[in-house]
């Protein structure tokens, strides 16, 4: 067992003829927390919806833990242990926490229509099972979120919609999570929470990899072990916090050029 | 979220289950009366009493009372519910009308839940529910006129052919985000009926005879002796519809309380976050269109068989917009909802016959300020729960 678990390889994407990704290299590796910054446009985005096989990459290739995932659907993508959170909250608001959570679970749901419904009382003992463990995973953030399991996620506010996200991705046991700017709408308090909730998250599960995409500075610079910067498409830098902080090009993608 | 548990839900002093099976009784005999009443008069007066009688239900607290004993006693009154309508089916006895108008709503009904399968859970607009009831119905045409094909079994080819039909219509676009299936089946609702009134072997504009309902040696149409009356042969199939309807109930709820139902609901909020969690989007909206439609056949095949008589223009755009209509009125996968609404869109225009010209303006405005004010639906769904009451600790 190698100890990259992913890796892109001049990976690109256009639409048209925008060059939304371009050349694009990059490895992580297992138990590595991975920031992925840059300005509005750069490809951050587009390039977690390339791994996760919401689009077809346009060139390059992507390998995850030994084999080769580039242009494979959503489906196949997540089986092979890739779980992420979006920009855009995008949880089922009118579904229960519970319910949002399973979601997540579905590769291990039988969703067979004889079982469904003729075998309500081993169905039954799937739902338990599974609600056991889908409560321990929230009781991890938040043991009053816990306790209101069969609430509709609507009516939580944000940093605990973003907390019930996390869990949904978690409960499959992936071995990489990609956080899509888990900050976004939220607090000055309620960002540090949500840092101390991704550091535990990491103590539990120590091979997991993280790649978090992110505005705020002060997440990545607390959480990540090394970061990559993409600009228009292409990565200018990477390295430590401090080494991309201290990079001249990375400033000016950033603050324009004097 | 509970914290009462259902015990101590009481109105007026007596426990949830009391005050439930006294509401059921109530409903039954205003029913009763109510498809009995002759004059537009009196109707006016019943619907009037009817919704003073909603809103009440929701302002003394005997809505908590009647939603508690739904959960905490669910077996029990499904069971009361059941008997309920076959008392008001026996008392009903020889009333030829009342008993057609009230399985004709029996019909809708399964038609209704079968068509929340597919709009309500998984988010994908049926317009040729009617169609489908058609195709239904001319099955039990065809099988009943030639060969000998047990009637049991007619009903099942009514449903699995009306599923097969759906799939071949459904298949193609079902990878497409969207409406699509919305626009496809307005237009198979308008080729279906352009189609039988083209084709001669399915009897034209003019139509075809459906022989009755058979079993066991007992023919649907000849009139049931019971305490020595002698009872229309609607009962038979009033007692099957609601047999029917009932079943229908029972299937469409376990879907909806299981990981099948989870997966229709995700599939309806978001697609794409479904792909990303492995969920094959595909085959839950193929399986949410099949399953609703097989419900949607078989009731039309029964349909068929108790009016004896199908044409083309029974099973027009128009009543596909009024299956529709049932479900956004009754809410968006909420079965009590939809029952309710099945009810009011089918009886009330025959019972007050000025309504009957203007019944789509009516049903438009009606749809609008439900849409409106009560957006959820005239009983909104609830957050699910797989098992009536369950909460695990």
């Amino acid at each position: 067992m190698t100890d990259v678990l992913l890796e892109f390889k001049d990976l690109g994407k256009n639409f048209g003829g925008v060059r939304a990704l371009d050349g694009f290299d990059m490895q992580v590796k297992r138990g590595e927390i991975i920031g992925l910054i840059g300005p509005n446009g750069s490809g951050k985005t587009t390039s977690f919806n390339l791994m996760t096989g919401i689009y077809a990459p346009s060139q390059g290739e992507v390998h995850f833990d030994g084999a080769d995932i580039t242009g494979m659907s959503a489906r196949k993508v997540y089986e092979a242990g890739i779980a992420r959170t979006f920009q855009r909250s995008r949880l089922c608001l009118p579904l229960s926490i519970y319910d949002n959570i399973m979601i997540g679970n579905h590769a291990r749901l039988n969703t067979g229509l004889w079982f469904n419904l003729f075998q309500r009382r081993a169905l039954r003992e799937q739902i338990e099972e599974f609600y056991t463990q889908a409560r321990d995973l929230v009781a991890g953030f938040s043991t009053d979120l816990a306790d209101r399991m069969f609430e509709p996620v609507g009516s939580l506010p944000m940093i605990e919609r973003r907390r019930i996200e996390i869990c949904r991705a978690l409960i499959s046991e992936p071995k990489l999570l990609l956080l899509d700017e888990p900050s976004a709408g939220m607090t000055h308090d309620e960002t540090a929470q949500m840092m101390d909730d991704i550091l535990a998250v990491r103590e539990r599960m120590g091979d997991l990899s993280i790649i978090i995409i992110e505005h705020e500075m002060g997440v990545i610079e607390r959480l990540c072990d090394q970061c990559v910067v993409l600009s228009y498409g292409r990565k200018i830098c990477e390295g430590s916090y401090a080494h991309i902080a201290a990079d001249s090009e990375v400033q000016s993608a950033y603050l324009g050029m004097d | 979220m509970q914290n009462k548990t259902n015990s101590d839900v009481r109105w007026m002093g007596m426990p949830a289950l009391a005050v439930g099976l006294i509401v059921i009784v109530a409903i039954a005999l205003f029913g009763w009366q109510f498809l009995l009443a002759e004059s537009e008069l009196a109707v006016l007066g019943m619907v009037a009493l009817a919704a003073m009688a909603g809103v009440t239900l929701g302002k003394t607290g005997l809505q908590a009372s009647m939603s508690a004993a739904m959960r905490g006693h669910a077996r029990s009154m499904n069971i009361a519910i059941l008997l309920a309508l076959v008392s008001v089916i026996f008392l009903l006895g020889q009333e030829h009308f009342p008993l057609l108008m009230l399985t004709t709503t029996l019909l809708y009904m399964t038609v209704a839940f079968g068509l929340n399968v597919q709009f309500g859970l998984t988010g994908m607009v049926n317009f040729a529910g009617a169609s489908f009831f058609g195709v239904g119905a001319y099955t039990a045409a065809v099988l009943t006129n030639h060969g000998a094909v047990p009637p049991l079994l007619i009903l099942v080819a009514g449903g699995v052919l009306s599923a097969l039909i759906g799939c071949l219509l459904i298949v193609p676009v079902v990878r497409t985000a969207g409406h699509y299936s919305a626009v496809v089946t307005i237009a198979f609702s308008v080729m279906f009926k352009t189609f039988l009134e083209v084709n001669d072997v399915l009897g034209g504009p003019q139509g075809l005879m459906v022989g009755p309902m058979k079993t066991f040696g007992w023919d649907f149409n000849s009139s049931p002796v019971f305490l020595g009356l002698e009872m229309s042969f609607y009962v038979n199939y009033a007692l099957l519809g609601a047999g029917l309807a009932a079943l229908a109930f029972m299937f469409v709820q376990r879907l909806e309380r299981s990981w099948i139902g989870l997966t229709l609901d995700s599939v309806r909020l978001d697609e794409t976050a479904s792909a990303c969690f492995g969920l094959n989007v595909v085959r839950a909206k193929v399986l949410a269109f099949t399953f609703g439609n097989v419900l949607v056949g078989v009731a039309g095949a029964l349909y068929g068989m108790m009016i004896s008589f199908i044409a083309p223009n029974s099973f027009s755009f128009s009543d596909s917009l009024l299956m529709v209509a049932i479900v956004l009125l009754g809410g968006m996968g909420s079965l009590w909802g939809t029952a309710l609404a099945a009810v009011i869109v089918v009886i009330l225009p025959e019972k007050l016959q000025i309504i009957q010209e203007y019944r789509f303006l009516l049903f438009s405005v009606v749809v609008i300020l439900v849409l409106l004010f009560r957006p959820e639906g005239l009983i909104p769904r609830k957050v699910r729960s797989y098992f009536p009451n369950w909460r695990p600790e």
